[in-house]
């Protein structure tokens, strides 16, 4: 790890951030203050943003990786394109695809437009009709919702005062790093008493913004206003780079509501490093529901500040891991008022010789007298060669809270399988039924199209026939 | 219309059935009884196409087909159905999906939800159960009138009843038992593998089968039943 800011990006002046070209849309690879000044420069960015970055490469710089998890080893930071504009990532051509996720396309039903988005050949994904209608009822109601560039340089104000505020650079290294190179994801903000129905982004999941390497969220519900936030998609999204590091910060005021999801399915050759923290207020109520199938290595644990008296904060999560993955997933629950609660339940699936981990924390400040805490973690096995592991901590201060713990192993049983087989469904399917019974109590949170699509890719796994 | 030839099965290298000749005929109701480790179950497995039981030797017929190294999904689709004496539990799968999947689209959801529906109040299944997961928190009897419910929605010609009696209480077994019942007729073949012939007073075998150490013993009828519930096995 380099601790110096030597710049890997040799400084011709050409290219550098005082003299814009505007055909120059990707920064070389590695990381230095250079590469940092030119993002914020080609985002014309207000100077607190700069920064506000350069603050946090440094501390990226000082961080040490962390020494428990995952294994974080073979990450090369020199290696990666920190920023491209979403235009320069076309290029790619479908058959330099690699056949397995052409395959899988076509299996789980994406349709044409969509998969050429997916896969890096097209950047572009017309959904602007449908797009437009959505962000026209949204303005009437005052919300706002755009990808987060576009929100800091049209609400400055509010941006700044949140922005970074629950997930400080200093936080952990891949938060730094976030914070240092940061482009795209999304800003959205609720006025008082405002519910809006529509699941964001489920209207139009592919929106290139979204899909940024280091994207940046940022979620605010104000006193009383209700929102639902979907990300990420069930298809496989192929990126040649290789770490995918994003930071989330929602706050949700007194008696507001917001509902996260997430379908991650990164190509199994990224590192996906999330950071995802939600502050929940009087009777606030938080939920995160989270579902990991992608990526060579996960590490993500969204938490929840349980803050004011009576808020909720909830966690629902799959975790699913096959040949040569590692999903190091849980939840953190912080207690800090009384009479808060929180639910965890998390499933995890392990195939083929994959690797998942929960990895939990709930934690009771002495203050926060009455709360409850519930924590379900249910493992599936699929065969022998495949590996789940627990790490709950809990750290409770009071005496007068309530505790639920239920964890539980099950390796799935040729008992079951057999019993399936005898009622004339077959081993493949009957794989992919028992493991979609096993997380229905999460699929069924999610939006349908999601769900279902979840639930053809989990059949299409357990048949063998997905790369 | 079943007819086991020379049949000899193993499970864990250990041989449990010692060449078994049968022939089981269509519109029949036989009763395999014997003492435990008998090789009752083994026997049902075997018919069933359980993956764990080896056939070393013999084979097995079905309508004069040999279905000896057939998998167990096939047989179903022949005609060949088995309930299970300790069905197991499927976290989030209900009754409906389960048999809509074991249908493959043979017949329309509809149809299939409206029969289940209908089934279930004759087996006097709370309908709430029809909607969770299925056998998850469920009694004994729930359980085995589950498995009945499945035979008469996949409707085979040959229906092995592998202990449907055990762990059910007497009302849960007079329910059962009158609907097996009503499901037989002359197209149907029933083997019920019991322990014990109240079930038998209910259904009224044709033949009944004693099978001791791998092999068939004795073969007769009510009257013999009658004699094991009074004597036993004997020694």
């Amino acid at each position: 790890m380099k601790q110096t800011q030597q710049s890997p990006l040799n400084f011709d002046y050409k290219y550098g951030f005082s003299m814009p070209d505007t055909s120059i849309f990707r920064t070389q690879k590695g990381l230095s203050s250079n590469v940092v000044r030119e993002i914020s420069h080609i985002k014309k960015e207000p100077k607190w943003m700069l920064e506000f970055r350069l603050k946090s490469l440094n501390i990226f710089y000082q961080k040490k990786m962390p020494s428990w998890g995952a294994d974080l080893s073979k990450i090369n930071f020199d290696a990666i394109t920190y920023y491209a504009r979403p235009t320069d990532k076309q290029g790619t051509s479908w058959e330099d695809l690699p056949k397995e996720i052409r395959q899988t396309y076509d299996k789980i039903g994406v349709p044409e437009a969509e998969k050429k988005f997916l896969s890096g050949v097209s950047a572009q994904y017309d959904s602007e009709v449908v797009y437009e209608s959505v962000q026209k009822e949204l303005s009437k109601q005052g919300v706002l919702f755009c990808d987060m560039d576009s929100g800091l340089r049209l609400h400055p104000k509010i941006v700044k005062e949140y922005f970074g505020k629950l997930i400080p650079p200093h936080d952990n290294k891949f938060a730094a790093l976030n914070s240092a190179v940061w482009s795209g994801g999304s800003f959205v903000y609720v006025p008082s008493g405002v519910e809006v129905k529509l699941p964001l982004q489920a209207y139009f999941r592919i929106n290139s913004a979204n899909f940024g390497q280091f994207e940046r969220t940022l979620i605010i519900a104000e006193e009383g206003a209700s929102v639902t936030y979907v990300e990420g998609c069930t298809a496989p999204i192929y990126t040649t780079d290789s770490l995918h590091s994003a930071v989330v910060e929602i706050y949700v005021h007194k008696n507001a509501r917001v509902r996260y999801t997430t379908v991650q399915n990164w190509s199994n050759n990224v590192y996906n490093l999330v950071t995802k923290r939600a502050r929940a207020d009087e009777k606030a109520i938080m939920e995160w529901i989270d579902c990991n199938i992608g990526s060579k290595v996960t590490m993500k644990y969204p938490s929840v500040y349980l803050m004011g008296e009576g808020a909720r904060g909830e966690v629902l999560s799959i975790a699913y891991a096959s040949r040569m993955q590692h999903q190091d997933a849980g939840a953190k629950m912080l207690h800090l008022a009384p009479n808060t609660s929180s639910r965890i339940v998390s499933k995890s699936i392990s195939n083929n010789g994959g690797r998942t981990s929960y990895r939990g924390l709930i934690m009771v400040h002495p203050s926060a007298s009455n709360s409850k805490v519930f924590v379900s973690c249910d493992a599936l096995l699929m065969d022998e060669k495949s590996r789940s592991d627990t790490y709950p901590t809990m750290k409770v201060k009071n005496q007068e809270t309530e505790v639920q713990h239920e964890a539980t192993v099950e390796k799935l049983g040729e008992e079951k399988l057999f019993y399936l087989s005898s009622r004339g469904i077959s081993k493949g399917e009957g794989e992919g039924m028992l493991v979609n019974g096993f997380i229905e109590p999460v699929t069924r949170e999610i939006p349908l199209e999601y769900s279902i699509e979840l639930n053809r890719l989990m059949q299409l796994e357990m048949s063998g026939s997905v790369g | 219309m079943l007819r086991l030839n020379n049949l000899t099965a193993s499970v864990a290298d250990k041989t449990i059935l010692k060449k078994i000749s049968f022939n089981f005929e269509k519109g029949k109701i036989y009763a395999v009884m014997g003492p435990n480790g008998s090789g009752k179950s083994t026997l049902a497995s075997v018919i069933a196409g359980h993956p764990a039981y080896a056939i070393r030797h013999g084979t097995i017929y079905f309508n004069k087909e040999n279905i000896t190294d057939l998998e167990p999904e096939k047989r179903v689709q022949k005609g060949i159905f088995m309930t299970f004496q300790s069905p197991p539990s499927l976290s989030g799968v209900t009754i409906y999906q389960l048999m809509r999947y074991s249908m493959q689209g043979k017949k329309d959801p509809v149809v299939i939800r409206s029969e289940v529906k209908k089934y279930a109040e004759k087996l006097k299944v709370p309908e709430i159960l029809l909607n969770r997961s299925l056998n998850e928190g469920f009694s004994g009897g729930e359980r085995k009138k589950m498995e009945v419910l499945q035979a008469v929605i996949l409707d085979p010609t040959l229906i092995i009843f592998d202990e449907i009696d055990t762990g059910v209480d007497i009302d849960a077994l007079k329910t059962i038992a009158k609907f097996i019942k009503l499901m037989h007729n002359k197209n149907k073949t029933f083997i019920l593998i019991t322990h014990y012939n109240r079930l038998l007073k209910y259904l009224r075998p044709d033949v009944v089968l004693i099978l001791r150490n791998g092999t068939i013993e004795k073969t007769g009828n009510m009257t013999l039943a009658n004699h094991i519930e009074k004597h036993g096995y004997g020694s």
